[in-house]
């Protein structure tokens, strides 16, 4: 198995630990527990909430994944 | 053949010639010296910037045979169809640091598979070996399934017999073999822009024609009131809500196991091209949720599916047929290129990965040790051909039934190397000989639970008559282990819990007794980015 090249010396130790990753927990509470919107009412345009909930919870995981990513860059 | 569609067929045809032109072509394209190496046929140089990401990994993820069968679900049983979009919500959250790691040790240490890196990080030859083996079995059925978004669109334009599919597939792997992963990297821009074009026409065009969103949900709520199954709906049921939440939480583990999704991840030239991905991929999620909504407009719109090979109707022609009725011919006709090349895109990149695996962990591990990369680009190459010849084969020769069932399970297979793959890129506590003990197990749980599992029909009056005895779907009862419940569960995710409580408890045993093998990664190698000393950086010449 190849390994990497020492010549170059080791690469620099960093970290990818941040307290901002917690953020990355929000999407999923807000998505894997159904009870939260299984229902019918209010309703956006003739779609039930089941539907515009779940397709408005996409922009919370960007929203949330876009921050971690600025937040923990370089 | 009577009933061809002309215009559809024309169109059609005009946009699969431009892409196959394109596949060839990008051998040429972001030239390197030679293509005889991994790093350069299987993995586009490992220099795809944000944007070439963001399509590849997009356009290998949301497949056609996704955007056929999500629909076609939702067309079959409602609301459990939509545990699509929930599992792409929570994939790039949970991904999004584990891959950066991966990235970045894959780079230092030139891994081109999964099980490369479960070879340095575990150093255990067997493990390495269970976890190539698992990427190949679970890809092998998804690239047949792909065949079978291709030929529901056949079949609508009213285009029978086997002759064209066995043409388009040659055509496929000639020029994957020619180019390699910058095929269907250059393929999925074109793939991506029809797909959008497409989705947004249907989704402003159909919904006004069929008098709006609230008409096309009464329309699916009285065809579900009206059958007697109790767990179709336009909401969920009540004990269907923890096999949703499940199904989109292991779907969404398992994503990133599959060796396809990692390719994409490999051939990205930076760690900071990853995580940008990752907060970008899923505006494809909100694509898909729309698409989604097509199969409760197909009954809004009447659509009967035709009827397949088997006597039964097929629903994955819902989708196709709904594109026929309501499109102009010559749009139904782009719609139907954009579903078939969307299924090129992501069967090159599953040939190539199941390759790489074949080529670095079982032809260079144990048949020939000193293999020269050009060697190494050759049995890459000659096993996509072999890869895509049996899915090719799986689908002519066999029932695409047995596809389907075959790609149920793989989502649960391939789930049990995340002890191997995603736990290992966090720590190294896990005993080697635990986890190859927690596989067999999770292996064992999984396909035993999918076993159980009986597709039942409901007919007039409450009789329910069992059309499937085994492998009939993934939600697995619990009243089977003994609980007094009606609740259903994800198989997979049952089979991932017994994975890891017995990697857990067997490190426990384990660990001081018997010899481990030895990690040759460091922690460094982990956060590694782009320009470090050690992490190749493949020159590009433009």
């Amino acid at each position: 198995m190849s390994l990497p090249d020492e010549s170059k010396g080791p690469a620099p130790r960093r970290k990818d630990r941040s307290r901002w990753n917690w953020l990355l927990v929000l999407p999923l509470l807000v998505t894997l527990y159904p009870p939260l919107y299984n229902r019918t009412d209010p309703q956006f345009a003739g779609i039930p909430f089941f539907y515009w909930y779940q397709l408005a919870v996409i922009s919370v995981g960007v929203l949330c994944t876009y921050l971690v990513y600025r937040r923990t860059k370089g | 053949m009577a009933g061809i569609k002309g215009t559809e067929l024309a169109v059609f045809t005009a946009l699969f010639l431009l892409v196959t032109g394109l596949g060839f072509f990008a051998s040429r394209w972001r030239r390197p010296e030679s293509l005889d190496s991994l790093d350069e046929w299987g993995l586009g140089g490992r220099s795809f910037g944000g944007w070439i990401t963001w399509f590849l990994i997009g356009g290998d993820l949301y497949t056609a045979y996704t955007f056929v069968a999500v629909p076609a679900l939702i067309f079959g049983a409602g609301a459990v169809g939509f545990f699509a979009v929930p599992y792409t919500i929570v994939v790039y959250p949970i991904v999004f640091v584990v891959l950066a790691r991966l990235w970045s040790v894959s780079h230092r240490h030139g891994f081109v598979t999964p099980a490369d890196f479960v070879r340095a990080r575990s150093g255990s030859p067997t493990l390495a070996l269970l976890v190539a083996l698992t990427g190949i079995i679970a890809t092998m059925p998804y690239i047949a399934l792909q065949l079978v978004g291709i030929e529901a669109v056949l079949k609508t334009m009213g285009v029978t017999g086997h002759l064209p599919i066995i043409v388009a597939f040659s055509i496929l792997a000639a020029y994957t073999y020619n180019s390699g992963l910058r095929a269907p990297a250059l393929i999925a821009f074109v793939k991506d822009a029809l797909i959008y074009v497409v989705v947004i026409a249907a989704v402003v065009v159909i919904p006004a024609k069929l008098g709006g969103f609230g008409d096309i949900f009464a329309a699916a709520e009285a065809k579900f009131k009206a059958t007697p199954n109790p767990n179709d709906g336009i909401l969920l049921g009540g004990p269907a809500q923890l096999q949703y939440a499940t199904l989109a939480l292991g779907s969404a583990l398992a994503l990133f196991l599959y060796p396809h999704s990692l390719t994409g991840v490999f051939a990205a030239k930076s760690r900071n091209t990853i995580k940008r991905n990752m907060a970008a991929l899923p505006a494809y999620s909100f694509v898909l949720g729309l698409l989604a909504l097509l199969g409760y407009m197909a009954i809004a719109s009447g659509v009967k599916p035709l009827v397949g090979a088997n006597g039964e109707p097929d629903s994955n022609t819902v989708v196709p047929l709904l594109f026929d009725q309501q499109f102009p011919n010559w749009f139904a006709g782009v719609a139907f290129a954009a579903i078939a090349i969307g299924a090129l895109v992501p069967a090159a990149i599953m040939s190539i990965a199941a390759a790489n695996l074949w080529t670095r962990n079982i032809y260079k591990e144990y048949l020939n040790p000193d293999a020269t990369p050009k060697q190494e680009a050759r049995s890459s190459k000659l096993a996509s051909l072999v890869v895509k010849f049996g899915a090719l084969l799986a689908i002519l020769a066999l029932d695409p039934q047995f596809s389907i069932d075959l790609q149920l399970i793989g989502g649960v297979l391939i789930l049990q190397t995340l002890p191997a793959v995603a736990v290992a890129l966090y720590t190294r506590w896990l005993h080697s000989k635990a986890v190859i003990a927690g596989w067999v197990a999770g292996m064992t749980v999984g396909v035993w639970a999918l076993y159980q599992i009986p597709r039942k029909m409901f007919g007039d009056g409450g009789v329910v008559t069992v059309t499937k005895e085994h492998f009939g779907g993934s939600a697995f009862p619990l009243s089977k282990l003994g609980f007094d419940t009606t609740t259903t569960i994800y198989a997979g995710i049952l089979a991932v819990a017994v994975n890891l409580v017995v990697c857990v408890l067997g490190t426990l045993v384990l660990r001081g007794r018997v010899t481990d093998g030895v990690d040759t990664t460091e922690a460094e190698d982990y956060t590694a980015e782009a320009g470090d000393p050690g992490v190749s950086n493949v020159e590009v010449v433009h």
